[in-house]
């Protein structure tokens, strides 16, 4: 057994997952399991079927609280388009910080605490690879109206599958009925708890925040039910890309838009009137023009995995786009993919063709996800 | 009576009768992981030693299989297109990639035995 490399951070479960046999893979700065002696493919299905537990510590969790009576709800809405201020107590929201083109700085889950007890008025989770200038950019923004404190000091596990609230609740049994994107305090096992229904695998589970210091042994007890098992980041992309769910820095940058991803429906009804987000005008506009551009699901014939980057042609040969996402659907039993085609192009049922190593492979455009999502709607 | 070589990219080759059979080794299959596509040469390719000659992609990525000798492809491995995972169950039998027909068998010389490629593959870890 040997340490991480001296550059990168561990989780407080590196001990765990050696033990448990990971191959471990650099990502984000961190030594994380790229996946366990069973494998991505049954790792993958395990999830489908049961639950799987991953550890998504390298994630930025973060609170904000109100300097003197700010409304930190309403104060962050001026960095993202979603509607924060109908948010109820304890209820989440998935959104995104624009820059002033419009263009995704990060996508994330908002959270307003459900009562006073909680660490800030708002519970933040953004991307691992972002974090630090997510936290800088919100720290800035919010000046002077909030202060963030990031929770340096917790872990968060994912418990996901259609099986995990059978085995959650036999520790905790009120995350049997929590209702779909809720944060709840909790006690499990022992372990003070921020309990979130959701995930990024397009399956029923939760997302689990506890301290660091309880999280190796919270991981161990979740491990000892009996439809779970641990599973790595190969399993977690290859489930979100076929729930249809974007990869930042692979699906969406700084060069996409909200409208262009596809991801219309972060945008508050309010706030398509009122705007007042970065980028509002852009985005406003692409809204009621219609993109130059749109992100689509993609199905190649065959079984040739088309990769991201894999350039996108119409039948005729002429360049509509580009594959961001790519690879094999276990679910599916075949290669998936997603990207960005020309508005002309982006209609399901649309052929076009994916030139994998310099030969045409015909794919159809198609609508995402490719595997119908389980979340639970209680 | 046949002869196993190995390379140093982790491929076989059980040479028989001036015939090479060429697969990829148990090792790099552990590497690669669940493999789901196979792309093999065709019946009449000339390889050169050294030279890309197929495709294997696992659920992460794609890698390439390089032609351990030079000389003429004369079979592929058909089932591969159906079935990639048989390169993870059988890497050494029923998951070969294709047989060539070897141009210069001096190119052999410089190849490992089992002994050494086991050796190789222990000091990798």
């Amino acid at each position: 057994m040997t340490d991480a490399p001296e550059s990168l951070k561990t989780t407080a479960l590196h001990a765990l997952h050696r033990e448990l046999g990971a191959r471990m893979v650099p990502f984000a700065g961190y030594d994380m399991p790229v996946q366990y002696p069973a494998g991505i493919m049954k790792e993958h299905l395990h999830t489908r079927e049961a639950a799987s537990l991953f550890d998504v510590s390298h994630m930025g969790q973060g609170f904000l609280t109100a300097s003197g009576g700010t409304n930190v709800a309403a104060a962050l809405e001026s960095l993202v388009p979603g509607d924060l201020v109908g948010l109820d107590a304890g209820q989440t929201r998935y959104t995104l910080l624009l820059n002033e083109t419009g263009g995704i700085l990060d996508d994330l889950m908002v959270t307003r605490a459900a009562d006073d007890s909680w660490p800030g008025a708002v519970f933040l989770v953004v991307n691992a690879a972002c974090k630090d200038a997510d936290f800088a950019h919100i720290a800035e923004g919010l000046s002077g109206q909030a202060t963030l404190t990031r929770a340096e000091d917790r872990s968060l596990l994912a418990l996901q599958g259609p099986q995990a609230a059978t085995a959650l609740a036999r520790l905790d049994p009120a995350a049997a009925t929590q209702s779909f994107m809720t944060v709840r305090k909790a006690t499990i096992d022992g372990h003070d708890c921020f309990v979130s229904r959701s995930g990024y695998t397009g399956e029923d589970g939760y997302e689990i925040s506890v301290a660091s210091d309880g999280a190796e042994a919270l991981a161990r007890r979740l491990l000892q039910e009996p439809e779970v098992a641990p599973a790595g980041l190969g399993a977690r992309d290859t489930l979100r890309l076929e729930a249809g769910l974007c990869l930042y820095g692979s699906d969406i940058d700084t060069e996409t838009t909200p409208i262009e991803a596809a991801l219309t429906w972060v945008i508050g009804k309010r706030r398509r009137t009122d705007g007042g987000f970065p980028g509002a005008d852009r985005i406003l506009q692409q809204l009621q023009d219609g993109p130059p551009r749109r992100r689509v699901g993609l199905k190649p014939e065959g079984r040739a995995p088309a990769r991201a980057h894999t350039v996108i042609t119409d039948e005729a040969g002429t360049l509509i786009g580009e594959v961001t996402s790519g690879g094999h659907g276990p679910t599916v039993g075949g290669p998936i993919a997603m990207g960005y085609v020309d508005v002309a192009h982006a209609k399901a049922g649309t052929a076009c063709n994916l030139v994998i190593r310099d030969r045409p492979v015909r794919a159809e455009i198609v609508k995402l996800p490719f595997v119908p999502l389980r979340y639970y709607r209680g | 009576m046949s002869t196993l070589y190995f390379t140093t990219d982790h491929e076989w080759i059980r040479v028989e009768d001036g015939v090479g059979t060429v697969g990829i080794t148990d090792y790099a299959q552990q590497q690669l992981g669940d493999i789901v596509f196979v792309e093999l040469p065709e019946a009449g390719r000339q390889a050169e030693k050294g030279g890309e000659i197929a495709v294997v992609e696992s659920v992460k990525a794609a890698s390439e299989v390089y032609a351990p000798v030079t000389g003429e492809i004369v079979e592929a491995n058909a089932a591969l297109v159906e079935s990639p995972a048989a390169v993870n169950e059988s890497p050494g039998e029923d998951g070969w990639f294709f047989k060539i027909k070897i141009a210069n068998p001096a190119e052999l010389d410089e190849m490992m035995d089992q002994a050494a490629y086991d050796e190789f593959v222990a000091g990798l870890d």
